[in-house]
């Protein structure tokens, strides 16, 4: 096994009375993709939230690559090279494409107190973004307002940008969702390039996307993994069929 | 792939052709800086002294709309760093200090120090509350300026000598005007500069989304909080000009209707613009003189008037030059 990139343990959230993380343990080898599902509400969004930092866990701890990042705050996780996508699309709407992505080039290329130079000039930052969009086919919209994108180009963009950062892991957060086919099957296509390459940790209601793709499965019912193992093992895994994969499967 | 693709609404200064708004900007430049010879020519000082207010408040409303309309920081205590650029000028040249090379860097200084400390504390706030703050703020200020007895208290205090700057005389109106426009200027293409920057990328990043700032890798405070201070720092210098301009100093200058006047003048040319606070601080400080001489109830209209553009042109005078899209 390749070493571990992401350790997650005993991660435990509540909101009130509601336990959204419960002891959740996971460990991530290097060039994982590795897939949570789990019906609504089964705290999916709530443990990404606790990776990317924006949600802190009420114990647990969480390393990266080694070192604890369980107490860092969102920036210096996304620096260390932890970068996510947004499940509802939350991009910079009055800027185009590139400027987006260049922004997210930018955050991983020192400082920002730079005070001068246009930055709209600096090939430093326009050469990799324009990189980063023609890797999600979005070469041709680089001078496009994010407000004038579709639904599904914006999804593309998220990719872009969290790609822009050269990041050692992506924590996608339902890439798919309101995509179209051609557009759904050209990123599948594009993670499966990413596999071996990035660690990635993979959010997606596509069952059959996820299927498809995955290393391995984790299961997520309550706040608590009832299942881990690779895409045959969950398949067959009765209580994961019970639980999520749908009644009919149970009953069959 | 839409072939209606929209060539892209550059925030700022768009460089290249002459478009109705590069057009509305020289015009507004040139207007300025032909004031001296027509106030000259047709003996009208007071076109001078008029234009004098309006390009030292113009400089204000450049310092707030880096940091409100670039920044997405609606500061409602700006008139406090006039406030405090002001009382440096006086305070310096009543205790006999009155070497301009001492006065305004101490005012740029002072004032620059109070928004790191306003900042500091108000910048981890959003929205009313952020608002409240800087209020509550400059409101503290204003009230300090009452109690400093032994430089006028309430009714303020006469500055006898401008500040000195060698050979250049600043009591000489036409040399002073041209010195508070030459700064503006130089004011206006800092500001240029500045937005334009990887800084001015985080800057906009953050009032555009700021969460998704931080997820990308940026520390958007203390970015945030340097532009503050930048904006500080500008605004304390237009302090010291208008302290020089009126060779008086009173806590009026502060007032919290004055912070809302920096607001209105920057909404009303067009928030993001360059040139916006130029042609807002332009257009009110004019209508508010022009309406004042035709009745005394010239706020009756002029309140009324500014509602309408802000409620129906969206980027303000700039936007609807520019013809930016609404919503």
């Amino acid at each position: 096994m390749a070493e571990v990139l992401l350790e997650i343990e005993g991660l435990t959230k509540r909101f009130g009375g509601v336990i959204a993380a419960d002891e959740i343990s996971l460990m991530l080898p290097a060039g994982e993709l590795h897939a949570i599902i789990g019906p609504n509400g089964a705290g999916k969004s709530t443990l990404i939230g606790q990776l990317t930092g924006e949600v802190t866990p009420d114990s647990g701890r969480v390393r990266f690559d080694g070192q604890e990042i369980t107490n860092l705050p969102v920036y210096r996780r996304s620096q260390l090279g932890l970068a996510r996508s947004f499940q509802v699309t939350t991009l910079f709407p009055d800027f185009t494409a590139l400027d987006n992505v260049a922004l997210s080039v930018q955050a991983h290329s020192g400082h920002s107190f730079r005070f001068w130079t246009d930055a709209r000039s600096e090939i430093a930052l326009r050469e990799p973004a324009r990189t980063a969009l023609a890797r999600v086919g979005l070469a041709e919209r680089a001078a496009t307002l994010v407000a004038d994108l579709s639904h599904g180009e914006r999804r593309q963009l998220e990719i872009a940008m969290a790609l822009a950062g050269r990041p050692r892991m992506l924590l996608l957060d339902e890439p798919m969702a309101g995509m179209g086919q051609e557009e759904s099957i050209r990123l599948m296509g594009l993670l499966r390039a990413l596999k071996g390459a990035i660690t990635v940790m993979l959010i997606e209601h596509d069952i059959d996307a996820v299927f498809a793709l995955a290393d391995r499965i984790s299961v997520l019912v309550y706040g608590r993994i009832i299942a881990t193992g690779d895409p045959a093992a969950i398949r067959s895994d009765l209580a994961v069929r019970e639980a999520y994969l749908g009644e009919g499967a149970a009953d069959g | 792939m839409s072939p209606t693709t929209k060539p892209p609404v550059k925030t700022g200064w768009s460089m290249g052709i002459v478009t109705p708004r590069i057009g509305l900007n020289i015009a507004a430049i040139a207007t300025l800086a032909i004031v001296p010879a027509y106030a000259a020519l047709t003996g009208n000082a007071f076109a001078l002294t008029l234009f004098t207010r309006v390009v030292i408040l113009a400089l204000a409303a450049l310092s707030l709309n880096l940091i409100m309309g670039f920044g997405g920081m609606v500061s409602f205590g700006h008139a406090a760093y006039l406030g405090i650029g002001g009382y440096a000028v006086g305070i310096l040249a009543k205790e006999g200090i009155s070497s301009g090379f001492v006065q305004w860097p101490i005012a740029i200084g002072a004032a620059a120090l109070y928004a790191l400390v306003v900042g500091a504390l108000s910048l981890r706030t959003r929205g009313v509350y952020f608002i409240m703050i800087t209020l509550a703020f400059a409101q503290m200020i204003y009230y300090v300026a009452i109690g400093l007895d032994r430089y006028g208290g309430d009714d303020g205090l006469t500055i006898y000598h401008r500040s000195a700057f060698g050979l250049i005389d600043l009591s000489n109106r036409t040399i002073f005007y041209y010195l508070c426009f030459g700064l503006l200027l130089v004011g206006i293409y800092l500001v240029w500069r500045i937005v334009n920057s990887r800084f001015g990328m985080v800057i906009q990043g953050a009032r555009s989304n700021e969460r998704r700032m931080r997820a990308i890798g940026f520390p958007t405070f203390r970015y945030r909080l340097v532009c503050f201070v930048i904006a500080g720092a500008m605004c304390g210098l237009a302090g010291a000009l208008l302290a020089n301009h009126t060779d008086f100093i009173s806590p009026a200058m502060m007032h919290w209707t004055r912070s809302g006047d920096l607001i209105v003048m920057v909404v009303l040319g067009g928030m993001q613009a360059l040139f916006g606070p130029l042609i807002g601080a332009l257009t009110f400080l004019v209508l508010e003189e022009g309406l004042s001489r035709l009745t005394e109830y010239s706020n009756l209209i002029l309140g009324p008037l500014l509602l309408i553009v802000a409620i129906s042109i969206h980027g303000g005078i700039d936007g609807l030059i520019a013809g930016r899209r609404s919503g």
